[in-house]
Protein backbone atom coordinates (compact mmCIF):
# COMPACT_ATOMS: atom_id res chain seq x y z
CA UNK A 1 0.00 0.00 0.00
CA UNK A 2 2.78 2.45 0.89
CA UNK A 3 4.10 2.59 -2.67
CA UNK A 4 0.62 3.16 -3.99
CA UNK A 5 0.04 6.10 -1.66
CA UNK A 6 3.38 7.49 -2.76
CA UNK A 7 2.22 7.22 -6.34
CA UNK A 8 -0.91 9.13 -5.46
CA UNK A 9 1.08 11.98 -3.93
CA UNK A 10 3.59 12.21 -6.78
CA UNK A 11 2.97 15.41 -8.72
CA UNK A 12 2.07 15.00 -12.38
CA UNK A 13 2.37 11.40 -13.36
CA UNK A 14 1.66 10.15 -16.84
CA UNK A 15 -1.21 7.68 -17.14
CA UNK A 16 1.20 5.38 -18.93
CA UNK A 17 4.14 5.69 -16.55
CA UNK A 18 6.01 2.54 -15.63
CA UNK A 19 4.12 2.18 -12.38
CA UNK A 20 0.75 2.55 -14.08
CA UNK A 21 1.68 0.11 -16.79
CA UNK A 22 2.50 -2.36 -14.06
CA UNK A 23 -1.04 -1.87 -12.70
CA UNK A 24 -2.23 -2.99 -16.10
CA UNK A 25 0.08 -5.97 -16.59
CA UNK A 26 0.32 -7.43 -13.08
CA UNK A 27 -3.26 -8.75 -12.89
CA UNK A 28 -2.76 -10.54 -16.19
CA UNK A 29 -0.22 -12.88 -14.62
CA UNK A 30 1.51 -12.34 -11.26
CA UNK A 31 -1.58 -11.23 -9.38
CA UNK A 32 -4.28 -12.62 -11.63
CA UNK A 33 -7.63 -12.24 -9.87
CA UNK A 34 -8.78 -15.76 -10.72
CA UNK A 35 -5.71 -17.97 -10.73
CA UNK A 36 -3.66 -16.24 -8.02
CA UNK A 37 -6.14 -14.41 -5.80
CA UNK A 38 -8.87 -17.00 -6.46
CA UNK A 39 -11.61 -14.38 -6.72
CA UNK A 40 -14.57 -14.43 -9.08
CA UNK A 41 -14.36 -18.19 -9.41
CA UNK A 42 -18.14 -18.66 -9.31
CA UNK A 43 -18.82 -16.75 -12.50
CA UNK A 44 -15.81 -18.36 -14.17
CA UNK A 45 -17.54 -21.69 -13.61
CA UNK A 46 -21.01 -20.60 -14.64
CA UNK A 47 -20.64 -18.83 -17.96
CA UNK A 48 -17.70 -20.56 -19.62
CA UNK A 49 -19.72 -23.17 -21.50
CA UNK A 50 -19.68 -21.03 -24.64
CA UNK A 51 -17.14 -18.49 -25.83
CA UNK A 52 -19.72 -15.87 -26.81
CA UNK A 53 -21.17 -15.75 -23.32
CA UNK A 54 -17.67 -15.38 -21.89
CA UNK A 55 -16.95 -12.49 -24.28
CA UNK A 56 -20.09 -10.56 -23.35
CA UNK A 57 -19.56 -11.32 -19.67
CA UNK A 58 -15.99 -10.05 -19.88
CA UNK A 59 -17.09 -6.85 -21.58
CA UNK A 60 -19.80 -6.31 -18.96
CA UNK A 61 -17.32 -6.88 -16.14
CA UNK A 62 -14.87 -4.51 -17.84
CA UNK A 63 -17.53 -1.79 -17.91
CA UNK A 64 -18.65 -2.31 -14.32
CA UNK A 65 -15.06 -2.57 -13.12
CA UNK A 66 -13.97 0.67 -14.79
CA UNK A 67 -17.12 2.52 -13.77
CA UNK A 68 -16.93 1.29 -10.18
CA UNK A 69 -13.24 1.95 -9.72
CA UNK A 70 -13.39 5.46 -11.20
CA UNK A 71 -16.55 6.49 -9.32
CA UNK A 72 -15.31 5.16 -5.98
CA UNK A 73 -11.91 6.75 -6.58
CA UNK A 74 -13.54 10.13 -7.30
CA UNK A 75 -15.65 9.82 -4.15
CA UNK A 76 -12.89 8.39 -1.99
CA UNK A 77 -12.48 11.52 0.14
CA UNK A 78 -16.22 11.89 0.68
CA UNK A 79 -17.28 8.34 1.53
CA UNK A 80 -17.85 7.84 5.28
CA UNK A 81 -15.68 4.95 6.47
CA UNK A 82 -18.45 3.19 8.32
CA UNK A 83 -20.67 2.71 5.29
CA UNK A 84 -18.00 2.38 2.62
CA UNK A 85 -18.86 -1.23 1.78
CA UNK A 86 -22.53 -0.33 1.33
CA UNK A 87 -21.56 2.60 -0.88
CA UNK A 88 -19.39 0.31 -3.02
CA UNK A 89 -22.21 -2.20 -3.25
CA UNK A 90 -24.71 0.46 -4.31
CA UNK A 91 -22.35 1.77 -6.99
CA UNK A 92 -21.62 -1.71 -8.36
CA UNK A 93 -25.25 -2.78 -8.24
CA UNK A 94 -26.40 0.34 -10.10
CA UNK A 95 -23.79 -0.15 -12.81
CA UNK A 96 -24.79 -3.78 -13.19
CA UNK A 97 -28.47 -2.89 -13.48
CA UNK A 98 -27.61 -0.33 -16.14
CA UNK A 99 -25.60 -2.96 -18.09
CA UNK A 100 -28.47 -5.42 -17.79
CA UNK A 101 -31.09 -2.91 -18.95
CA UNK A 102 -28.96 -1.74 -21.86
CA UNK A 103 -28.31 -5.31 -22.99
CA UNK A 104 -32.04 -6.05 -22.77
CA UNK A 105 -32.84 -3.03 -24.90
CA UNK A 106 -30.10 -3.26 -27.50
CA UNK A 107 -28.83 -6.85 -27.48
CA UNK A 108 -31.96 -8.84 -26.51
CA UNK A 109 -30.66 -12.13 -27.89
CA UNK A 110 -27.40 -12.03 -25.98
CA UNK A 111 -29.13 -10.75 -22.87
CA UNK A 112 -31.40 -13.79 -23.03
CA UNK A 113 -28.43 -16.13 -23.22
CA UNK A 114 -26.64 -14.57 -20.26
CA UNK A 115 -29.90 -14.48 -18.28
CA UNK A 116 -29.12 -14.21 -14.58
CA UNK A 117 -25.38 -14.07 -14.87
CA UNK A 118 -25.27 -10.37 -15.69
CA UNK A 119 -27.02 -9.70 -12.40
CA UNK A 120 -24.52 -11.91 -10.66
CA UNK A 121 -21.69 -9.53 -11.60
CA UNK A 122 -22.75 -7.73 -8.42
CA UNK A 123 -21.48 -10.66 -6.39
CA UNK A 124 -18.21 -10.88 -8.30
CA UNK A 125 -15.57 -10.60 -5.58
CA UNK A 126 -12.99 -9.11 -7.95
CA UNK A 127 -14.99 -5.91 -8.32
CA UNK A 128 -15.65 -5.33 -4.63
CA UNK A 129 -12.09 -6.42 -3.89
CA UNK A 130 -10.53 -3.85 -6.21
CA UNK A 131 -12.83 -1.08 -5.00
CA UNK A 132 -11.90 -1.76 -1.40
CA UNK A 133 -8.20 -2.45 -1.93
CA UNK A 134 -7.33 0.01 -4.64
CA UNK A 135 -9.90 2.62 -5.66
CA UNK A 136 -10.52 3.82 -2.10
CA UNK A 137 -6.85 4.83 -1.76
CA UNK A 138 -5.88 5.98 -5.24
CA UNK A 139 -6.56 8.68 -7.78
CA UNK A 140 -8.97 8.04 -10.66
CA UNK A 141 -6.17 7.65 -13.24
CA UNK A 142 -4.38 4.72 -11.61
CA UNK A 143 -7.77 3.29 -10.55
CA UNK A 144 -8.84 3.31 -14.17
CA UNK A 145 -5.69 1.40 -15.16
CA UNK A 146 -6.12 -1.00 -12.27
CA UNK A 147 -9.71 -1.67 -13.38
CA UNK A 148 -8.67 -2.44 -16.95
CA UNK A 149 -5.85 -4.67 -15.75
CA UNK A 150 -8.01 -6.70 -13.42
CA UNK A 151 -10.92 -6.98 -15.81
CA UNK A 152 -8.55 -8.20 -18.51
CA UNK A 153 -6.91 -10.62 -16.08
CA UNK A 154 -10.39 -11.99 -15.38
CA UNK A 155 -11.33 -11.95 -19.05
CA UNK A 156 -8.43 -13.94 -20.45
CA UNK A 157 -8.95 -16.78 -17.99
CA UNK A 158 -12.65 -16.80 -18.83
CA UNK A 159 -11.95 -16.85 -22.56
CA UNK A 160 -9.32 -19.57 -22.24
CA UNK A 161 -11.56 -21.79 -20.13
CA UNK A 162 -14.57 -21.26 -22.39
CA UNK A 163 -12.59 -22.10 -25.53
CA UNK A 164 -11.41 -25.39 -23.98
CA UNK A 165 -14.89 -26.24 -22.72
CA UNK A 166 -16.72 -25.36 -25.90
CA UNK A 167 -14.27 -27.12 -28.22
CA UNK A 168 -14.27 -30.36 -26.26
CA UNK A 169 -17.81 -30.15 -24.90
CA UNK A 170 -19.73 -29.05 -27.99
CA UNK A 171 -17.20 -29.46 -30.81
CA UNK A 172 -17.85 -25.84 -31.71
CA UNK A 173 -16.78 -22.25 -31.25
CA UNK A 174 -19.17 -19.34 -30.90
CA UNK A 175 -18.60 -15.62 -31.16
CA UNK A 176 -21.16 -12.86 -30.54
CA UNK A 177 -22.97 -12.05 -33.74
CA UNK A 178 -21.79 -15.23 -35.48
CA UNK A 179 -23.60 -17.89 -33.54
CA UNK A 180 -22.14 -21.29 -32.86
CA UNK A 181 -19.86 -22.72 -35.54
CA UNK A 182 -19.53 -26.50 -35.42
CA UNK A 183 -16.22 -27.24 -37.07
CA UNK A 184 -16.15 -31.04 -36.83
CA UNK A 185 -17.71 -32.95 -39.74
CA UNK A 186 -20.98 -34.55 -38.63
CA UNK A 187 -19.99 -37.98 -39.91
CA UNK A 188 -17.20 -38.09 -37.33
CA UNK A 189 -19.73 -38.37 -34.52
CA UNK A 190 -20.63 -41.73 -33.07
CA UNK A 191 -24.35 -41.07 -33.55
CA UNK A 192 -23.57 -40.86 -37.29
CA UNK A 193 -21.36 -43.92 -37.26
CA UNK A 194 -18.07 -42.10 -36.68
CA UNK A 195 -15.48 -42.40 -33.92
CA UNK A 196 -15.88 -39.12 -32.06
CA UNK A 197 -18.16 -38.09 -29.22
CA UNK A 198 -18.36 -34.75 -27.43
CA UNK A 199 -17.27 -34.87 -23.83
CA UNK A 200 -20.39 -34.04 -21.85
CA UNK A 201 -18.36 -33.65 -18.67
CA UNK A 202 -16.83 -30.51 -20.22
CA UNK A 203 -20.24 -28.84 -20.20
CA UNK A 204 -20.78 -29.42 -16.50
CA UNK A 205 -19.43 -26.94 -13.93
CA UNK A 206 -16.81 -29.28 -12.34
CA UNK A 207 -14.82 -29.28 -15.56
CA UNK A 208 -14.50 -25.49 -15.42
CA UNK A 209 -12.88 -25.85 -12.02
CA UNK A 210 -10.52 -28.51 -13.34
CA UNK A 211 -9.64 -26.37 -16.37
CA UNK A 212 -8.93 -23.39 -14.11
CA UNK A 213 -6.82 -25.76 -12.01
CA UNK A 214 -4.80 -26.77 -15.04
CA UNK A 215 -4.20 -23.13 -15.94
CA UNK A 216 -3.02 -22.51 -12.35
CA UNK A 217 -0.72 -25.53 -12.64
CA UNK A 218 0.83 -24.30 -15.90
CA UNK A 219 1.15 -20.78 -14.52
CA UNK A 220 2.96 -21.90 -11.36
CA UNK A 221 5.25 -24.21 -13.26
CA UNK A 222 6.34 -21.23 -15.36
CA UNK A 223 6.42 -18.76 -12.51
CA UNK A 224 7.75 -20.56 -9.42
CA UNK A 225 7.57 -17.38 -7.33
CA UNK A 226 3.82 -17.97 -7.07
CA UNK A 227 4.18 -21.29 -5.26
CA UNK A 228 3.34 -20.97 -1.58
CA UNK A 229 5.77 -22.39 0.97
CA UNK A 230 4.50 -24.68 3.62
CA UNK B 1 -12.34 19.92 5.36
CA UNK B 2 -14.38 21.30 8.15
CA UNK B 3 -16.91 18.46 8.04
CA UNK B 4 -16.08 15.32 9.96
CA UNK B 5 -16.82 12.62 7.40
CA UNK B 6 -17.23 10.00 10.10
CA UNK B 7 -19.89 11.85 12.06
CA UNK B 8 -23.33 10.27 12.18
CA UNK B 9 -24.95 13.31 10.60
CA UNK B 10 -22.61 13.26 7.62
CA UNK B 11 -23.06 9.52 7.19
CA UNK B 12 -26.84 9.95 7.06
CA UNK B 13 -26.59 12.89 4.71
CA UNK B 14 -24.26 10.96 2.43
CA UNK B 15 -26.57 7.92 2.35
CA UNK B 16 -29.62 10.04 1.60
CA UNK B 17 -27.93 11.88 -1.25
CA UNK B 18 -26.52 8.63 -2.61
CA UNK B 19 -29.88 6.88 -2.60
CA UNK B 20 -31.61 9.81 -4.28
CA UNK B 21 -28.94 10.11 -6.97
CA UNK B 22 -28.77 6.38 -7.67
CA UNK B 23 -32.54 6.01 -7.59
CA UNK B 24 -33.00 8.83 -10.07
CA UNK B 25 -30.31 7.48 -12.38
CA UNK B 26 -31.76 3.96 -12.40
CA UNK B 27 -35.35 5.14 -12.76
CA UNK B 28 -34.28 7.30 -15.68
CA UNK B 29 -32.42 4.41 -17.35
CA UNK B 30 -35.29 2.00 -16.86
CA UNK B 31 -37.91 4.44 -18.15
CA UNK B 32 -35.92 5.53 -21.16
CA UNK B 33 -35.20 1.95 -22.22
CA UNK B 34 -38.63 0.50 -21.39
CA UNK B 35 -40.25 1.04 -24.78
CA UNK B 36 -37.37 -0.65 -26.54
CA UNK B 37 -37.41 -3.57 -24.11
CA UNK B 38 -41.16 -4.04 -24.44
CA UNK B 39 -40.86 -3.96 -28.21
CA UNK B 40 -38.10 -6.57 -28.01
CA UNK B 41 -40.23 -8.78 -25.79
CA UNK B 42 -43.20 -8.48 -28.17
CA UNK B 43 -40.97 -9.31 -31.14
CA UNK B 44 -39.62 -12.34 -29.32
CA UNK B 45 -43.15 -13.54 -28.61
CA UNK B 46 -44.09 -13.20 -32.27
CA UNK B 47 -40.93 -15.03 -33.36
CA UNK B 48 -41.78 -17.90 -30.99
CA UNK B 49 -45.40 -18.12 -32.14
CA UNK B 50 -44.34 -18.07 -35.78
CA UNK B 51 -41.67 -20.66 -34.96
CA UNK B 52 -44.34 -23.05 -33.67
CA UNK B 53 -46.10 -22.99 -37.06
CA UNK B 54 -42.77 -23.42 -38.85
CA UNK B 55 -42.32 -19.87 -40.10
CA UNK B 56 -38.79 -18.67 -39.45
CA UNK B 57 -38.77 -15.02 -38.43
CA UNK B 58 -36.25 -12.58 -37.07
CA UNK B 59 -36.51 -9.35 -35.16
CA UNK B 60 -36.74 -7.20 -38.26
CA UNK B 61 -39.67 -8.95 -39.94
CA UNK B 62 -41.50 -10.46 -36.95
CA UNK B 63 -44.46 -8.08 -36.74
CA UNK B 64 -44.94 -8.12 -40.51
CA UNK B 65 -45.01 -11.93 -40.69
CA UNK B 66 -47.16 -12.10 -37.57
CA UNK B 67 -49.80 -9.91 -39.18
CA UNK B 68 -49.64 -12.09 -42.28
CA UNK B 69 -49.97 -15.51 -40.66
CA UNK B 70 -51.91 -14.94 -37.44
CA UNK B 71 -55.50 -14.29 -38.46
CA UNK B 72 -57.20 -14.19 -35.07
CA UNK B 73 -56.26 -13.84 -31.42
CA UNK B 74 -58.67 -15.34 -28.93
CA UNK B 75 -58.76 -15.19 -25.14
CA UNK B 76 -60.51 -18.02 -23.31
CA UNK B 77 -61.15 -18.70 -19.64
CA UNK B 78 -60.40 -21.76 -17.53
CA UNK B 79 -63.65 -23.47 -18.60
CA UNK B 80 -62.85 -23.06 -22.25
CA UNK B 81 -65.34 -20.24 -22.84
CA UNK B 82 -64.30 -17.54 -25.24
CA UNK B 83 -63.81 -14.19 -23.51
CA UNK B 84 -62.70 -12.03 -26.39
CA UNK B 85 -61.34 -12.24 -29.89
CA UNK B 86 -59.74 -9.82 -32.26
CA UNK B 87 -58.21 -9.77 -35.70
CA UNK B 88 -56.94 -6.23 -35.61
CA UNK B 89 -53.27 -5.24 -35.69
CA UNK B 90 -51.35 -6.13 -32.54
CA UNK B 91 -50.98 -3.34 -30.04
CA UNK B 92 -48.61 -4.51 -27.30
CA UNK B 93 -49.78 -1.64 -25.11
CA UNK B 94 -53.44 -2.69 -25.22
CA UNK B 95 -54.02 -4.77 -22.08
CA UNK B 96 -57.27 -6.20 -23.50
CA UNK B 97 -55.52 -7.67 -26.51
CA UNK B 98 -55.15 -11.46 -26.10
CA UNK B 99 -51.58 -10.95 -27.31
CA UNK B 100 -50.84 -9.06 -24.10
CA UNK B 101 -51.95 -11.85 -21.75
CA UNK B 102 -48.84 -12.63 -19.74
CA UNK B 103 -49.11 -16.36 -19.18
CA UNK B 104 -45.69 -16.46 -17.53
CA UNK B 105 -46.78 -13.89 -15.00
CA UNK B 106 -50.02 -15.78 -14.32
CA UNK B 107 -48.04 -18.97 -13.85
CA UNK B 108 -45.66 -17.33 -11.39
CA UNK B 109 -48.42 -15.57 -9.50
CA UNK B 110 -50.98 -18.32 -9.01
CA UNK B 111 -50.73 -21.41 -11.19
CA UNK B 112 -47.34 -22.65 -9.98
CA UNK B 113 -48.29 -22.91 -6.31
CA UNK B 114 -51.69 -24.41 -7.19
CA UNK B 115 -50.06 -27.11 -9.34
CA UNK B 116 -47.70 -27.96 -6.51
CA UNK B 117 -50.51 -28.10 -3.94
CA UNK B 118 -52.78 -30.19 -6.18
CA UNK B 119 -49.96 -32.70 -6.78
CA UNK B 120 -51.51 -34.29 -9.86
CA UNK B 121 -55.11 -34.06 -8.66
CA UNK B 122 -56.89 -32.29 -11.52
CA UNK B 123 -60.09 -31.65 -9.62
CA UNK B 124 -58.20 -29.86 -6.87
CA UNK B 125 -56.27 -27.84 -9.42
CA UNK B 126 -59.30 -26.53 -11.25
CA UNK B 127 -60.96 -25.67 -7.94
CA UNK B 128 -57.86 -23.79 -6.81
CA UNK B 129 -57.65 -21.85 -10.08
CA UNK B 130 -61.38 -21.22 -10.48
CA UNK B 131 -61.44 -17.82 -8.79
CA UNK B 132 -58.14 -16.56 -10.23
CA UNK B 133 -59.83 -15.13 -13.31
CA UNK B 134 -57.14 -16.57 -15.57
CA UNK B 135 -57.20 -15.92 -19.28
CA UNK B 136 -55.58 -18.12 -21.88
CA UNK B 137 -54.55 -16.72 -25.25
CA UNK B 138 -54.98 -18.69 -28.46
CA UNK B 139 -53.56 -17.71 -31.81
CA UNK B 140 -55.38 -18.90 -34.92
CA UNK B 141 -52.99 -18.92 -37.84
CA UNK B 142 -53.19 -19.83 -41.48
CA UNK B 143 -50.11 -21.29 -43.07
CA UNK B 144 -50.26 -22.61 -46.64
CA UNK B 145 -54.04 -22.79 -46.49
CA UNK B 146 -54.04 -24.86 -43.32
CA UNK B 147 -55.61 -23.52 -40.11
CA UNK B 148 -53.32 -23.92 -37.11
CA UNK B 149 -53.83 -23.10 -33.45
CA UNK B 150 -50.86 -21.89 -31.42
CA UNK B 151 -51.07 -22.35 -27.67
CA UNK B 152 -48.56 -20.92 -25.20
CA UNK B 153 -47.52 -23.26 -22.38
CA UNK B 154 -45.63 -22.41 -19.18
CA UNK B 155 -44.23 -24.71 -16.52
CA UNK B 156 -41.29 -25.45 -14.27
CA UNK B 157 -38.05 -27.18 -15.12
CA UNK B 158 -35.36 -28.22 -12.72
CA UNK B 159 -33.94 -24.80 -11.86
CA UNK B 160 -36.51 -22.32 -13.09
CA UNK B 161 -39.33 -21.59 -15.48
CA UNK B 162 -39.70 -23.25 -18.86
CA UNK B 163 -42.15 -22.22 -21.54
CA UNK B 164 -43.02 -22.78 -25.13
CA UNK B 165 -45.63 -22.78 -27.87
CA UNK B 166 -47.51 -25.79 -29.19
CA UNK B 167 -49.21 -25.60 -32.59
CA UNK B 168 -52.20 -27.87 -33.28
CA UNK B 169 -53.69 -28.69 -36.66
CA UNK B 170 -57.35 -27.93 -37.32
CA UNK B 171 -58.48 -31.37 -36.13
CA UNK B 172 -57.25 -30.02 -32.77
CA UNK B 173 -55.56 -33.27 -31.81
CA UNK B 174 -52.57 -33.43 -34.15
CA UNK B 175 -49.48 -31.52 -33.09
CA UNK B 176 -48.18 -29.46 -35.97
CA UNK B 177 -45.09 -28.16 -34.23
CA UNK B 178 -43.70 -26.98 -30.92
CA UNK B 179 -40.90 -24.93 -29.52
CA UNK B 180 -39.63 -24.56 -25.99
CA UNK B 181 -37.34 -22.31 -24.08
CA UNK B 182 -36.05 -22.08 -20.55
CA UNK B 183 -34.40 -19.64 -18.20
CA UNK B 184 -31.77 -21.58 -16.29
CA UNK B 185 -31.84 -25.27 -17.20
CA UNK B 186 -28.53 -27.15 -17.23
CA UNK B 187 -26.61 -26.60 -20.48
CA UNK B 188 -26.26 -29.85 -22.41
CA UNK B 189 -29.01 -31.53 -20.39
CA UNK B 190 -32.34 -29.87 -19.59
CA UNK B 191 -31.42 -26.87 -21.73
CA UNK B 192 -31.64 -29.12 -24.80
CA UNK B 193 -35.45 -28.78 -24.82
CA UNK B 194 -35.02 -25.69 -26.96
CA UNK B 195 -32.97 -27.53 -29.56
CA UNK B 196 -34.60 -28.63 -32.80
CA UNK B 197 -33.70 -32.32 -32.38
CA UNK B 198 -36.12 -32.39 -29.45
CA UNK B 199 -38.90 -30.16 -30.79
CA UNK B 200 -38.99 -31.92 -34.18
CA UNK B 201 -40.14 -35.10 -32.42
CA UNK B 202 -43.46 -33.44 -31.55
CA UNK B 203 -44.44 -32.91 -35.18
CA UNK B 204 -47.27 -35.22 -36.26
CA UNK B 205 -47.92 -36.65 -32.79
CA UNK B 206 -51.47 -36.99 -31.51
CA UNK B 207 -53.22 -35.86 -28.35
CA UNK B 208 -54.93 -38.80 -26.68
CA UNK B 209 -58.33 -37.25 -25.92
CA UNK B 210 -59.69 -40.60 -24.71
CA UNK B 211 -57.19 -40.90 -21.89
CA UNK B 212 -56.50 -38.83 -18.76
CA UNK B 213 -53.01 -38.13 -20.07
CA UNK B 214 -53.17 -36.24 -23.32
CA UNK B 215 -49.54 -36.55 -24.15
CA UNK B 216 -46.39 -37.88 -22.50
CA UNK B 217 -42.75 -36.93 -22.54
CA UNK B 218 -41.13 -40.21 -21.56
CA UNK B 219 -37.92 -40.84 -19.71
CA UNK B 220 -35.03 -40.65 -22.14
CA UNK B 221 -34.64 -43.78 -24.28
CA UNK B 222 -38.08 -45.33 -23.60
CA UNK B 223 -40.09 -46.60 -26.59
CA UNK B 224 -42.63 -44.06 -27.83
CA UNK B 225 -46.01 -44.29 -29.53
CA UNK B 226 -48.14 -41.71 -31.33
CA UNK B 227 -49.10 -40.06 -28.04
CA UNK B 228 -45.60 -39.62 -26.64
CA UNK B 229 -42.09 -38.42 -27.37
CA UNK B 230 -38.71 -39.38 -26.02
CA UNK B 231 -37.51 -37.00 -23.28
CA UNK B 232 -33.99 -35.67 -22.79
CA UNK B 233 -31.53 -38.15 -21.34
CA UNK B 234 -30.08 -36.61 -18.20
CA UNK B 235 -32.77 -33.92 -18.26
CA UNK B 236 -35.52 -35.96 -16.63
CA UNK B 237 -36.99 -33.24 -14.44
CA UNK B 238 -37.02 -30.72 -17.27
CA UNK B 239 -38.66 -33.32 -19.54
CA UNK B 240 -41.28 -33.98 -16.86
CA UNK B 241 -41.88 -30.23 -16.68
CA UNK B 242 -42.55 -30.17 -20.43
CA UNK B 243 -44.94 -33.10 -20.00
CA UNK B 244 -46.76 -31.41 -17.12
CA UNK B 245 -47.18 -28.02 -18.80
CA UNK B 246 -48.46 -29.52 -22.05
CA UNK B 247 -51.04 -31.69 -20.33
CA UNK B 248 -52.24 -29.04 -17.90
CA UNK B 249 -52.52 -26.27 -20.49
CA UNK B 250 -53.88 -28.21 -23.44
CA UNK B 251 -56.75 -29.58 -21.34
CA UNK B 252 -58.08 -26.04 -20.97
CA UNK B 253 -57.91 -25.48 -24.71
CA UNK B 254 -59.53 -28.82 -25.52
CA UNK B 255 -62.59 -27.68 -23.55
CA UNK B 256 -62.69 -24.63 -25.83
CA UNK B 257 -62.26 -26.73 -28.96
CA UNK B 258 -65.05 -29.10 -27.86
CA UNK B 259 -67.52 -26.26 -27.31
CA UNK B 260 -66.49 -24.75 -30.64
CA UNK B 261 -67.09 -28.00 -32.52
CA UNK B 262 -70.44 -28.43 -30.77
CA UNK B 263 -71.42 -24.90 -31.78
CA UNK B 264 -70.59 -25.64 -35.39
CA UNK B 265 -72.83 -28.71 -35.55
Amino acid sequence: MSTETAAATAKKESLFSKKNRKLLSDPLDDSNPITVQVLGICSALAITVQLQQAVIMSLSVLFVMIGGNVIISLLRNMIPDRIRIIVQLVVVASLVIIVDQVLKAFQPDISEKLSVFVGLIITNCIIMGRLEAFALGNKPGPSFMDAIGNAMGYAWILLAVSVVREVFGSGAISLPGMGQVKFLPTEWFMSEGGFYENNNLMILPPMALITVGIIIWIQRTRNTALIEEN
Amino acid sequence: MAIDKNSTGYTFLFSIIMVVVVGTALAFTALSLKDRQDANAADKKMIDILGAIGVPANRSNASELFAEYVVERVAIDLNGQQVSATSEAVDPKDKEDPFSIDVKKDYRASVKSAVKAADGDEQALSVALADKNLKFPLFRCVNEGQTLYVIPVVGSGLWGPIWGYVALEDDMTTIYGANFDHKTETPGLGAEIKESFFTVKFKGKQLNTESATLFSVLKGGAPTDEYSVDGITGGTITSKGVDEMINRTLKVYLRYFESETRAQR
